[in-house]
C-alpha cells in the first residue's frame, strides 16, 4: 500500500510538473499543445548535459530547454497572433522530431550518477504551492490572470499583455522543461525515443481536468499516477491483455474530459489579442 | 494642457482622421460631438496609445510627447473611461483597480483594500471593493472605471460616450462628478453624439464629421439646430408618423419566465396587434437580451406564448419560415464575415437557390443585386465578403435579408446601435415600411428617443422584471426612465 | 515601432512572408541536421531526390494516396471547426475491419469492396465517438481523438500479438497474407494501389463540390466561419458537425484499407502500417487552407517530405522521426507566414 502511494507520487510527478506548465500559460490564455514535444527536447538537453557534466546541470538545461522553446512559440501564438492550436500541435511534432533526431547517439547509455526522485518529486510539490501563491498574491499573477480572462481590459489598464504571455510561456515551459529532465535524469534514468509515451496530453487534459487550479492539478496527477502504477503491478497477474492495460490511462483521459468538458475556462483562452480588433 | 496638431490617421484606404487640430485647458471641459464613424473613438485611441497616428503631433504641457501604449499614457497623466466598461468580470472590485495602480511584486488582498481606500479618499465610492465584477450593475461599473482613472491623479481625463449605459438619474450624478473634477483644475474631454448631454456638459464644443473637425464652437454660442447641422451636413427631418395599429392579433405572450444567469426574465405578458410596435426600455443587462433570445427560439423559456393562434415551435429557422424575423442584439451573430454579400443574404432561403440539390451562385447573385438596390447597402460587389463592409451597411444586410419575405413579426434589438444618422434614418424607414404592411414590431433599444419616435405602445425591464407596457401617448422620457430604474408605471 | 492588423495585404507582401518563413524554416532544419552530424545540403539533396527518377515518383505517389483521402476530409473537418487529429487511429481502425473481411471471410468478388465498406465505417465510428462526446459534454476534440490514437495503436499491437497473429510467422507480429482476392491492383511493379489513388482524387472533388455547390455545404461553411450564427439561424449544429467528423474519419478509414489492401497485405504493427499519415495529414489540410481540391497540391508535396524522409533514413540511417521535425517546421513556416501577411509593422517617427 506505502509502496503504491509512493510510485503513485513518483509516477505523477512528471504529469505534474508538465500540467503545471501547461496551467500556467493557459491561465494567462495561450493554449500550449507543444508540451509532448517540449517535454522530449527537454528530456534529451537534460540528459546529455547529464552526462557530460552533472546531472544537476542536466536540470538546469532541461529547464532552460522548456523555457526557450516556450519562447519560441510565443513567436508564434503571442507575437504573430497565429492559431495556437496549430502552433501547439507544429511545436509537439518538431520537438518529438528533432529529439529522436538528435538523440540517436544517446540511445541506450546509461546514466551512472542519477538524480533522486524523491527531491524532485518533493519541489514539484513545492512548485505547485508556489504557484497558487504566484497566481493569487503577486502582482504578476494577477495580470497573469487579466490577461487570460480579459486581454483587452488588461490593455487598457496599461498592463502589456504580450510581456505578461511571453513570461507565461517561459516560465511553464521551464517546468515542462524540468519534468523532461525528471523523466531523463531521475525517474529512467537513460534517454529513448518516444520516452514520453503522451504524458505530455495527458498532462495537458489534465489541466482542464484541475479547472485551472494549481492545487486540483496535484491530485489529478498522483491518480494518474497510481493508475500507470497499477497498470505495471497487475500486468500478468490477472488474465487481461497487457495492450488493455497500456491502453487505460488514455482511456482515463478521454473519460476526464467527458466529465470536466465544460469546466470554466479562463475567458480568453485561445484567443489570440490583436489591439483595435 | 493638452493640444493634438493635425492629426492623421489612415486604415488602408479609409481616412479616419484627417488633420484634427484640438486644445483643452486645465478646468476646462471640450465636447467631442460626432455621429457614430465620425472618427471620435479613433481619436480617442490615438491619445490613449491605442494606435499610433501617421502624422501630427501631440502636445501636453507644452511638450512634445510620445504615445506608444496605454501605460505610457497613464504615466503621462492621461485617463480614459471607455465607451463600454472593460473590466474583468470574474475578479474583484479590487483586483481590478489593483491594475492601475503601481503595485508591489508582492501583495495580500487586505493591504491592496485598505490602500485602495485610503487612494480614494474624498470621492463618493458608491460599490463595494471586494465584489465581484461581475455582480454590478452597468452603472456600477462604470464608476469603477471611473475610479480607476482618477487613481493616478490624472491631468486629462477622456470619456468615450459615458452616458450610453446610464440611466437618466445616474448621469445627472456623472455629471455632478464632472463639474466637481473641473473645479479641481482637471481637463476633461466629453465624447457623444448627443446633443441635450454637450449642451449640458461642455465648455466648448468641437465637431468631427466624416473624420474630420467640421467646427469649433463656445458654449454660449452654441444651439442644437447649429449643432446638428455641424454634425450631419444638414438637417434632420422630423420623426415619421407611425400609423395606427390594426385588429388582428398577431403575437401573445402571457406570464413569460426566462431562466438567465442572476435573475430571470419574468411576469412578461403582453399582446402585440398587426401593424403595431412595441417598445421595450431597459438598462443594459436588464434581461432585454435574454427575453428577445427566448422569443426568437434561441433560449428557453416557461409561459405560454401564441403566434397568429398557433403555437410557437421553439426552433429560429422554423420560427423564421412561420414568418418571424429576428435582427439581433450583435451584428457579428446575424452576418458571416468570411461570405459575401450574397451569401449572407441568402442565409435565411438558400434552400430556394438549389432546387436539384445543387446551389446556383448566379441565381442568389442576382436576387443580392436587387436587393442591394432597394435597400441602399454600399457594396462593391454582390460577391465582396461582409467584413468589407461598414456597420451601418451590414446592419442594411441584416435588415435586407429579414424583411425580404415581408414576416409577420419582427424582433428587432438595437437596430441601429453604432449606424449613423443617415443610416439609421433609412432603418427606421424600413421598419415603418413594414408597420405599414401590417406586421407587428417589437423594438428593444437603449435609445429611449428611438423607442418614443417609433412605437405605439412602450415597456420597460427593470431588474429582469416587466413594467407596463403602457401608451405611447401617456409616456415621456421622465416616465419611461423612472419604469427603468424603479420598476414602476 | 506595433503590431497592427492590415485586412487587406498585397499579394507580393503574401508571398513574400511566405518566403521569409519558408527560408527560416529551411535555416532551422538545417541547423539540426548539422547537429545531428550530416551537411546541410547532402540532406536536402536526399530529401528531393525522390523527384529524380520514376521509382521515387512512385515512392510520392504511394505517400501521396493516403494523404490525399485524409487530407481532404480533415479540410472539411477543419473548415466546419472540428479538429480532428485522431486520423492516425482512424487509419488504424480502417486496417482493422480491411484485415477482419480479409482473414475471416469467405474470399470472393465482394471481398474488396467489403472491406472498403468495414474499414470506412469504423474509421467513421471510431471518430463519431470524439464528435459525440463534444456534441454531448463539450469534450475537446483535439484531445480525445489524439488519446484515441493511443487505444487504436495498443488495439492493433493486441490483434496482431494475440488473437489475430499469422499462424505460419514465428517470432513476427503480424497476421498471416491476405487472400489474392483481398488484394489491391498496383501499377506495374511500383506500390502505387490506384483504386484507392482514384478513390482519393474523387473524395477531393466530391467534398470540395459538397461544400461549395450544395445547402448542406453552405450550412457547413456558415458553423465553421461562425458559429453564432449558425444558433441564430436555427441551423442543427451538433448533426452539422457530426456528419463533417464523421465525413473525415470514413475517408481515414478507407485510406487504412488501402494501405493494408494495397501496399502490406496483411495487418502488422501500426508504427510500419502507417508512417506518421495521421499527422502530416493536417500538414496537407491546413496549407490547402480548408479547401478539399487544394488538397490535390499539398498532398503530393507533403508526399515528397514522407518520400524524402525514406530516402534520408536509407542513405544515412537517419531515423524516421526527421519527418515529424520537417513537417513541425513547415506547418509553423505556414502559420507564421499567413499571420505575418495579415499585420503590418507601424514605425513611428
Amino acid at each position: 500500500m506505502e509502496e503504491a502511494l509512493l510510485r503513485a507520487v513518483l509516477f505523477g510527478t512528471p504529469i505534474l510538473l508538465a500540467s503545471l506548465g501547461a496551467l500556467l500559460s493557459e491561465r494567462g490564455g495561450v493554449v500550449n499543445l507543444g508540451v509532448e514535444g517540449m517535454m522530449a527536447l527537454a528530456a534529451l538537453a537534460a540528459f546529455a548535459v547529464g552526462l557530460e557534466a552533472h546531472p544537476v546541470l542536466g536540470v538546469l538545461a532541461g529547464v532552460g530547454v522548456g523555457s526557450l522553446l516556450g519562447l519560441f512559440l510565443g513567436v508564434f501564438a503571442v507575437s504573430l497572433r497565429a492559431n495556437q492550436f496549430v502552433a501547439g500541435l507544429a511545436l509537439a511534432a518538431l520537438g518529438l522530431g528533432a529529439s529522436g533526431l538528435l538523440g540517436k547517439r544517446y540511445e541506450g547509455v546509461p546514466l551512472p550518477n542519477p538524480l533522486p526522485e524523491g527531491v524532485l518529486a518533493a519541489l514539484a510539490l513545492a512548485l505547485a504551492f508556489g504557484l497558487h501563491l504566484l497566481f493569487f498574491r503577486t502582482r504578476f499573477g494577477l495580470y497573469l490572470r487579466s490577461v487570460g480572462e480579459n486581454p483587452k481590459a488588461a490593455d487598457l489598464f496599461g498592463v502589456s499583455v504580450d510581456g505578461v504571455r511571453y513570461g507565461a510561456l517561459a516560465l511553464g515551459g521551464g517546468l515542462i522543461g524540468m519534468a523532461g529532465a525528471y523523466l531523463s535524469l531521475a525517474y529512467r534514468p537513460s534517454w529513448t525515443d518516444g520516452m514520453t509515451s503522451g504524458l505530455g496530453w495527458v498532462a495537458i487534459a489534465l489541466v482542464i481536468l484541475a479547472a485551472w487550479q494549481p492545487l486540483r492539478a496535484v491530485f489529478g496527477a498522483y491518480l494518474f499516477g497510481l493508475l500507470f502504477f497499477l497498470q505495471f503491478r497487475l500486468q500478468g497477474s490477472v488474465p487481461i491483455p497487457s495492450e488493455a492495460f497500456a491502453a487505460m490511462p488514455y482511456l482515463l483521459v478521454i473519460l476526464v474530459l467527458a466529465l470536466s468538458g465544460r469546466a470554466r475556462a479562463p475567458k480568453a483562452l485561445g484567443q489570440p489579442f490583436d489591439r483595435g480588433r | 494642457m493638452l493640444k493634438l496638431e493635425n492629426i492623421t490617421k489612415r486604415f488602408g484606404s479609409v481616412v479616419a482622421n484627417r488633420r484634427i487640430t484640438l486644445e483643452v485647458a486645465p478646468g476646462e471641459v471640450l465636447a467631442l460631438l460626432g455621429e457614430n464613424g465620425a472618427g471620435k473613438t479613433t481619436l480617442v485611441s490615438i491619445l490613449y496609445g491605442l494606435y499610433a497616428p501617421d502624422e501630427g503631433r501631440i502636445l501636453l504641457e507644452g511638450k512634445e510627447v510620445r504615445i506608444p501604449s496605454p501605460k505610457a499614457a497613464q504615466r503621462l497623466g492621461i485617463a480614459l473611461v471607455p465607451q463600454h466598461p472593460e473590466l474583468i468580470e470574474a475578479h474583484t472590485v479590487a483586483e481590478n483597480l489593483a491594475l492601475g495602480l503601481d503595485l508591489p511584486a508582492v501583495f495580500s488582498r487586505r493591504a491592496l483594500v485598505r490602500r485602495l481606500r485610503a487612494l480614494l479618499e474624498g470621492h463618493p465610492l458608491g460599490v463595494d471593493l471586494e465584489a465581484p465584477v461581475a455582480r454590478l450593475s452597468a452603472g456600477e461599473k462604470q464608476r469603477v472605471e471611473l475610479l480607476r482613472a482618477l487613481l493616478n491623479r490624472p491631468k486629462v481625463l477622456i470619456l468615450d460616450e459615458p452616458t450610453s449605459v446610464l440611466t437618466p438619474k445616474e448621469a445627472e450624478a456623472l455629471f455632478q462628478e464632472i463639474q466637481r473634477l473641473k473645479a479641481v483644475g482637471l481637463s476633461v474631454i466629453f465624447i457623444s453624439h448627443k446633443l441635450d448631454e454637450v449642451l449640458a456638459i461642455a465648455d466648448r464644443i468641437a465637431v468631427l464629421r466624416a473624420g474630420e473637425k467640421v467646427g469649433e464652437v463656445l458654449r454660449q454660442e452654441a444651439d442644437k439646430d447649429l449643432l446638428v447641422r455641424l454634425m450631419v451636413g444638414r438637417s434632420l427631418a422630423p420623426p415619421p408618423k407611425v400609423p395606427p395599429p390594426r385588429e388582428e392579433v398577431i403575437l401573445e405572450v402571457e406570464d413569460l419566465l426566462v431562466p438567465r444567469h442572476g435573475f430571470p426574465v419574468q411576469g412578461v405578458s403582453f399582446s402585440l396587434r398587426a401593424g403595431e410596435v412595441l417598445g421595450i426600455a431597459g438598462v443594459a443587462g436588464s434581461g432585454q437580451a435574454e427575453l428577445v433570445q427566448a422569443l426568437a427560439g434561441l433560449r428557453p423559456f416557461r409561459g405560454r406564448i401564441r403566434f397568429r393562434e398557433g403555437p410557437w415551435p421553439r426552433d429560429p429557422a422554423r420560427l423564421f419560415a412561420l414568418g418571424v424575423a429576428h435582427i439581433p442584439e450583435e451584428r457579428s451573430m446575424g452576418v458571416v464575415e468570411g461570405m459575401s454579400v450574397a451569401e449572407n443574404l441568402a442565409l435565411r432561403t438558400y434552400r430556394r437557390f438549389a432546387p436539384g440539390g445543387i446551389l446556383n451562385h448566379r441565381a442568389m447573385e442576382k436576387e443580392a443585386e436587387a436587393l442591394i438596390g432597394r435597400y441602399g447597402i454600399r457594396t462593391p460587389s454582390p460577391r465582396t465578403p461582409v467584413r468589407f463592409l461598414s456597420g451601418g451597411n451590414v446592419q442594411k444586410v441584416i435588415l435586407a435579408r429579414e424583411l425580404q419575405v415581408s414576416p409577420r413579426l419582427l424582433l428587432a434589438m438595437h437596430p441601429t446601435y453604432g449606424v449613423d444618422v443617415g443610416a439609421s434614418e433609412e432603418v427606421h424607414g424600413r421598419i415603418l415600411d413594414l408597420v405599414q404592411a401590417g406586421s407587428a414590431v417589437l423594438l428593444v433599444s437603449e435609445d429611449l428617443d428611438e423607442i418614443l419616435s417609433l412605437s405605439h405602445r412602450v415597456a420597460a425591464l427593470y431588474h429582469g422584471r416587466f413594467v407596463g407596457p403602457i401608451p405611447r401617448e401617456e409616456a415621456d422620457r421622465e416616465r419611461l426612465g423612472r419604469m427603468m430604474t424603479e420598476g414602476r408605471v | 515601432m506595433r503590431w497592427e492588423l492590415e485586412p487587406n495585404p498585397t499579394r507580393g507582401k503574401v508571398l513574400g512572408a511566405y518566403a521569409l518563413f519558408l527560408l527560416l524554416a529551411l535555416f532551422l532544419l538545417g541547423l539540426i541536421f548539422l547537429a545531428y552530424g550530416v551537411p546541410p545540403l547532402k540532406a536536402y539533396a536526399l530529401l528531393f531526390s525522390p523527384l529524380t527518377d520514376t521509382l521515387g515518383l512512385a515512392e510520392v505517389a504511394r505517400r501521396t494516396i493516403p494523404l490525399l483521402l485524409i487530407g481532404s476530409g480533415l479540410a472539411l473537418a477543419f473548415r466546419v471547426g472540428f479538429f480532428n487529429i485522431g486520423a492516425e487511429g482512424q487509419l488504424l481502425l480502417g486496417a482493422v475491419g480491411a484485415a477482419y473481411v480479409a482473414l475471416f471471410l469467405p474470399p470472393g468478388p465482394w471481398t474488396l469492396p467489403l472491406m472498403f465498406l468495414l474499414g470506412g465505417s469504423l474509421g467513421a465510428v471510431w471518430v463519431g465517438i470524439a464528435a459525440w462526446l463534444r456534441v454531448r459534454f463539450g469534450a475537446n476534440e483535439i484531445l480525445t481523438t489524439l488519446m484515441q490514437n493511443y487505444l487504436a495503436y495498443y488495439l492493433v499491437v493486441y490483434l496482431v500479438a494475440g488473437p489475430w497473429k499469422g499462424r505460419q510467422v514465428f517470432g513476427f507480429l503480424y497476421t498471416d497474407r491476405f487472400p489474392p482476392e483481398a488484394q489491391l491492383p498496383r501499377l506495374g511493379d511500383t506500390l502505387v494501389h490506384w483504386p484507392t489513388l482514384v478513390l482519393g482524387i474523387a473524395a477531393a472533388l466530391l467534398l470540395q463540390t459538397l461544400l461549395f455547390r450544395t445547402p448542406l455545404g453552405f450550412e457547413w461553411r456558415i458553423l465553421g466561419e461562425n458559429p453564432k450564427a449558425a444558433r441564430y439561424l436555427g441551423l442543427k449544429q451538433g448533426r452539422l458537425l457530426l456528419l463533417a467528423a464523421l465525413s473525415s474519419g470514413l475517408l481515414a478509414g478507407l485510406s487504412g484499407v488501402g494501405e493494408v489492401a494495397g501496399i502490406h497485405l496483411r495487418l502488422l504493427e501500426p508504427a510500419q502500417i502507417s508512417l506518421g499519415y495521421g499527422f502530416t495529414a493536417i500538414l496537407v489540410a491546413w496549407l490547402a487552407r480548408g479547401r478539399p481540391l487544394g488538397v490535390l497540391l499539398t498532398a503530393p508535396l507533403l508526399g515528397l517530405v514522407l518520400a524524402g524522409g525514406d530516402a534520408l533514413k536509407l542513405a544515412l540511417s537517419m531515423p524516421f522521426r526527421v519527418v515529424d521535425v520537417v513537417a513541425g517546421l513547415l506547418l509553423l513556416s505556414f502559420i507564421g507566414a499567413e499571420a505575418l501577411s495579415r499585420h503590418r509593422l507601424v514605425w513611428r517617427r
